[in-house]
């Protein structure tokens, strides 16, 4: 088993926790990232579009002042070339498709006790499982 | 401009939470996600501590009559569990365990300014932007 950060892991958890509840109580809106990128990238200028760049906009900053106060980015790759572009297609398409990602259905749509993200998140966890185990240890 | 300053602040917190809980790195996901091998379990604590702050304060919010900078509040209205919900959550769930990254951590680690982060994100985009194209075709 690999140490796992449990610190970071608790704090950052309870991080991303909190900025989902303050946005469902400042805004009224749902902390899912995937859907808040479509709106941009339909660029509808009746939904929103400030606060949707400035989520986005906000989230690559906080990641900036983390490198700043910090330290480094733990950033370590496991895709590269024409893998990492079919992953992205397929993370593109299939949030859109489900209507959500980790943050929308994994961390809003489980704690509105909602049947559809709950069935979401289960079904991506484990096909991503599936994959990890077809990748990591049947191809190599 | 209230809401966009606070959605901004709020991005700012759930950023630096993802990069804080290191699941801005894919090989913290990739081994979380290998089950069968050495695991690491970090994601699951982020997870669960996300879930503790949401699940407790969700319901407290939506009791209210509106959120606070906003008329109203914004929630998803789908309740049906349909093939679009879970086709879209397998093809996310193979892109996810295949690269190690959803939106959220893709779109922070745009601040390590790595060209293969570029990459996956410019893939993500291209693929919503498919699937908002593609998606009438198929259910209507």
């Amino acid at each position: 088993m690999i140490e796992p950060n449990v610190a970071g892991g608790l704090i950052g958890g309870g991080m991303i926790g909190l900025a989902s509840v303050l946005m469902l109580l400042l805004l009224g809106r749902i902390t899912g990232i995937s859907g808040i990128l479509t709106g941009i990238i339909t660029w509808n200028t009746g939904d929103g579009l400030p606060w949707r760049t400035a989520f986005i906009g906000g989230l690559i900053l906080g990641a900036v002042l983390y490198q700043i106060f910090i330290g480094p980015l733990p950033i370590e790759m496991q895709a590269s070339g024409p893998l990492l572009i079919i992953a992205g297609l397929l993370v593109g398409i299939g949030t859109r498709l489900g209507s959500g990602c980790t943050s929308g259905h994994g961390v809003c749509g489980i704690a509105r006790r909602s049947p559809r993200s709950l069935t979401a998140t289960i079904t991506f966890m484990v096909v991503a499982v599936i994959t990890v185990y077809i990748t990591r240890h049947l191809l190599s | 401009m209230k809401n966009t300053i606070a959605s901004l602040l709020c991005g700012i917190l759930f950023g630096l939470g993802l990069s804080v809980s290191e699941m801005i790195n894919p090989a913290r996901v990739i081994g979380f996600l290998d089950v069968t091998g050495e695991w690491d379990l970090t994601l699951l604590l982020v997870m669960g501590s996300a879930l503790i702050v949401t699940i407790v304060a969700f319901p407290l919010i939506t009791r209210r009559a509106k959120p606070v900078l906003e008329e109203r509040f914004v929630l998803p209205t789908k309740t049906k569990i349909d093939s679009p919900l879970l086709s879209g959550a397998i093809l996310f769930g193979v892109g996810w365990g295949l690269a190690g990254l959803c939106p959220g951590p893709a779109l922070a680690g745009l601040a390590s300014l790595s060209p293969a982060i570029f990459l996956f994100v410019a893939a993500m985009v291209a693929g919503q932007f498919i699937a908002i194209k593609v998606e009438p075709l198929i259910w209507k």
